[in-house]
This record gives structure tokens, C-alpha cells and sequence, in this order.
């Protein structure tokens, strides 16, 4: 065993910049999370619309995303679309953009099993009662179908706030980037990466444990 | 047909070698992360499932953390770690340890499941006709695990794949990498990340197919 020695001042020193970055990870994930919700939803009712012409691209979009490593859509969307012409978005943009993207293929499979294990007599009981189309969707169909799903909601934001890691590539001070940097100017290797690991695992912890919660309170419908 | 030095052929056709190059590195970081995460990620699974209660924690311990942080942490904690320790291994190798310690966790994760899944009766019945323990486990239990592992397995197998492209960011010249390094001498941008994008949905329809080819071929060991 080599003699390592400890000196955690760095990280006492740096403590606000951690923070920081931690909390733009996690503002990153909850947004992209966001905007991928509403993308996948959209996708979902177009995979199900029975209409080959809404189902067939965004199926072909969802493979795609899925197929693509996520640093290469980062990337490509950074470097790339000023290339075609679309200026004007700083990293922050254009990497929300891209993790909306990649939460939106994801979430689109999520719901579309969402929407296919709704119990069909809901539908017809919706019916009978006299409900418009998109009554029956707002209040009958959205409601369980969310539940149903809160469980693969909350993994993906976990997974998304993996990938917000990812960020550091093009230079957004979230957690990476910033341990990273302080790696680079200390070079106290094991204090800023150990520091780094345990932030997020416990950021990850702490979500999964109050989505379950979240899931509990709102497990009623079953 | 005559291609002018700018066009995206002729630059494809002088870049095929640095192309090539990183496709070598891309498939041998899966490949040899694939075959070590498989290898340990049975035994730890195994423990996960049949361990004593130390061994379980442990395993659980290992897993839950390994899960909770993101693999490009990890590539570059093991990438400069290693080297604080006096283990100077190259960046490939660096980054090989790093994503099969994470695919580990998944596979164990996956393999418990998978053993979970098979009906109790059938470790009983084994019980029952006499077989030792680790004659349950191969001719029993794992037999019928494995089947059932084959779809996620498959899947940890394709984001392996998608992972390696984290190498680039400690220095490993994988596909993506030499895709950026060619686009660094021709700033044809938008042909190469499509072209390495291509190259990658290859690749994970090529394993998805073999996938899909071994769950055929085991198919009959539904029960």
C-alpha cells in the first residue's frame, strides 16, 4: 500500500463550488426529465394513434436514440447543428436539449406500456358515462396510467442525473466537470473523486427514496 | 467519378484506417468488458442470491454503490486512482476495469433476478432427487436462469457498447474519438458524427441480432 496521505481541505475549501455543481446536475435532470415527459407522452399517443405515417418516424426516433451512445448526441448537437444553420443555443441549451431528446425516446416507451396495461372496461366505463374523447384521456386514462408508471419516471430522473455526468464534455461546471478541475489544480486524487462518487450516490439514494415515497402516497389505484 | 479533396468520400476513403482503428478499439473494450462483466457478474450474482449473510451485504453493497454512480465518474476515478496507487496501466485498460466493474453490477443484479425467478418447486425438487448444491446450481437452477437472463443481458451488452465511448474523454482514440480527430482535419462535422453514429447502430444491431439468435436457440427451455 502506497502512503497516501488524506488532506481533505480541498474539499472543505471547495465545498460551495461542489454544491453548486450538484445542483445544476440535479436542475439539468429535473428539466430535461420535464420537457422528455412531454416528448415522450406526444410519442407515446402517436405510436398509438394507428396512424403509420405518426407511428412509423417516431418509432424510427426512438430506435435511433436508443441505439446512439448519449456522448455522441451531445456532440452532435453541440457541434453539429451550428453546422446546419441553428445558432444561437449555449451549451446550457443545447444540452437540454439533447438529454430531452434521450429522456423523450425512453419515456416514450415508458408511457406507451403505460397507456397498453390500461384496463379497457376504463375506457368503456368512461364511455358510458358520457365523456369526450379528451375528457376520457385528462381524467380517466392520464391519471392511472401515471401511476403506473411513477415507478420507471423515478428511475429514468436517477439515470438522468447519471448522464448529466456526461456534460462535462462540452464544459458545463456540473459535478464532473468541477471535480475534475479541482482534480487537475490539487491533484488530490482520491479526496475529489471519493468526494465526487459519494455525492452522487447519495443524491441518487435520496431521490430513489423519496420517489418511493411519492409512490407510496399515491399507489391508490391499482 | 472524381472526389475532390472536401468531399465526404474522399475524406471517408482517407480516414478509413484512423476509422478502422477506433471501430478495433470500440469492439475490444466491449468485447473484453462483456466477457469480464459476465464472468464476475455470475459469481457475484450467485452470492447476491445464495450467499451467507456477510457475503450477501457485501455483494448488495458493492452493487447498490456501483449503480449509484455514473460511469464516467468512474472511468475517471480508476483512471487517476490507478495511477496514484503506482499501477500505470494504459487509458484502455483503465477504462476496460472501470466499465466492467459497473457492468458487473448490472449483471449480478440481472442474475439474481434471474435466479429468483425460477420457481422454488424446482430447487426442491432437486432437493428432493438428491443432488448436491452445485449440482442444483448447473444442471437446475442456471440452466433455467440463464434463459431468462438473456434479454437484459443483452441489454447490459448494448449500453457496454454505448459506454465505451466515455473512454474518449480519458484519451482512448474508440470510435468516437477518431471520428472527432478526423473531423479536427476536414471540419466535416455533421458527415462524421452521422458516420460514427452509424457505425454504432450497427454494432448494437449486430448484438441485439445475436441476441435475438440465442433466445431463439434456447427458447425450448421454456417451462
Amino acid at each position: 500500500m502506497i502512503d497516501y496521505h488524506f488532506d481533505w481541505s480541498v474539499i472543505s475549501r471547495n465545498s460551495g463550488r461542489f454544491a453548486e455543481a450538484l445542483g445544476l446536475g440535479l436542475g439539468l435532470a429535473v428539466l430535461s426529465l420535464a420537457i422528455g415527459c412531454a416528448l415522450g407522452l406526444a410519442c407515446a399517443y402517436a405510436r398509438l394513434s394507428g396512424k403509420p405515417w405518426l407511428a412509423w418516424p417516431v418509432r424510427g426516433y426512438v430506435e435511433l436514440i436508443r441505439c446512439t451512445p448519449l456522448l455522441l448526441l451531445i456532440f452532435f448537437i453541440y457541434f453539429g447543428l451550428p453546422e446546419l444553420g441553428l445558432y444561437g443555443m449555449d451549451k446550457f441549451q443545447s444540452f437540454v436539449l439533447t438529454l430531452s431528446l434521450y429522456a423523450g425516446a425512453y419515456m416514450c416507451e415508458v408511457f406507451r406500456a403505460g397507456l397498453a396495461s390500461i384496463p379497457k372496461q376504463y375506457v368503456e366505463a368512461a364511455k358510458a358515462i358520457g365523456l369526450r374523447p379528451w375528457q376520457r384521456q385528462r381524467w380517466v386514462v392520464l391519471p392511472v396510467m401515471i401511476r403506473i408508471t411513477l415507478p420507471s419516471i423515478s428511475n429514468n430522473l436517477i439515470s438522468l442525473f447519471k448522464d448529466t455526468s456526461l456534460a462535462a464534455a462540452i464544459a458545463i461546471p456540473e459535478l464532473t466537470f468541477t471535480a475534475r478541475q479541482i482534480n487537475a489544480n490539487t491533484f488530490r486524487v482520491m479526496e475529489v473523486w471519493l468526494t465526487a462518487s459519494a455525492l452522487y450516490l447519495a443524491t441518487a439514494w435520496l431521490l430513489a427514496a423519496l420517489l418511493r415515497r411519492v409512490e407510496r402516497r399515491y399507489a391508490s389505484i391499482r | 467519378m472524381d472526389l475532390q479533396p472536401g468531399d465526404f468520400l474522399f475524406e471517408l476513403w482517407q480516414a478509413r484506417f484512423s476509422l478502422w482503428a477506433g471501430i478495433v478499439a470500440t469492439v475490444s473494450s466491449s468485447a473484453l468488458t462483456i466477457l469480464a462483466s459476465t464472468l464476475c457478474g455470475t459469481l457475484l450474482g450467485l452470492v447476491l442470491a445464495y450467499g451467507g449473510p456477510i457475503a450477501r451485504a457485501l455483494a448488495r453493497l458493492y452493487v447498490d454503490v456501483l449503480r449509484g454512480i455514473p460511469v464516467l465518474v468512474l472511468i475517471l476515478f480508476t483512471y487517476y486512482g490507478l495511477a496514484l496507487f503506482g499501477i500505470n496501466v494504459p487509458a484502455f485498460w483503465a477504462g476496460v476495469i472501470a466499465l466492467s466493474a459497473f457492468a458487473t453490477a448490472h449483471v449480478a443484479e440481472t442474475l439474481r433476478g434471474a435466479v429468483e425467478s425460477v420457481p422454488a418447486g424446482q430447487m426442491e425438487a432437486a432437493k428432493a432427487i438428491g443432488l448436491r448444491f452445485p449440482q442444483r446450481l448447473r444442471d437446475v437452477i442456471l440452466p433455467q436462469a440463464l434463459r431468462r437472463m438473456l434479454p437484459p443481458w443483452v441489454n447490459t451488452g448494448l449500453e457496454v457498447v454505448k459506454g465505451t465511448t466515455l473512454l474518449s474523454v480519458i484519451g482512448v482514440v474508440e470510435l468516437l474519438l477518431a471520428s472527432q480527430q478526423v473531423m479536427a482535419r476536414n471540419y466535416l462535422i455533421i458527415d462524421f458524427y452521422l458516420t460514427a453514429g452509424a457505425f454504432y447502430l450497427v454494432i448494437n444491431a449486430a448484438i441485439a441480432q445475436l441476441g435475438a439468435a440465442l433466445e431463439r436457440r434456447f427458447s425450448y427451455l421454456r417451462y
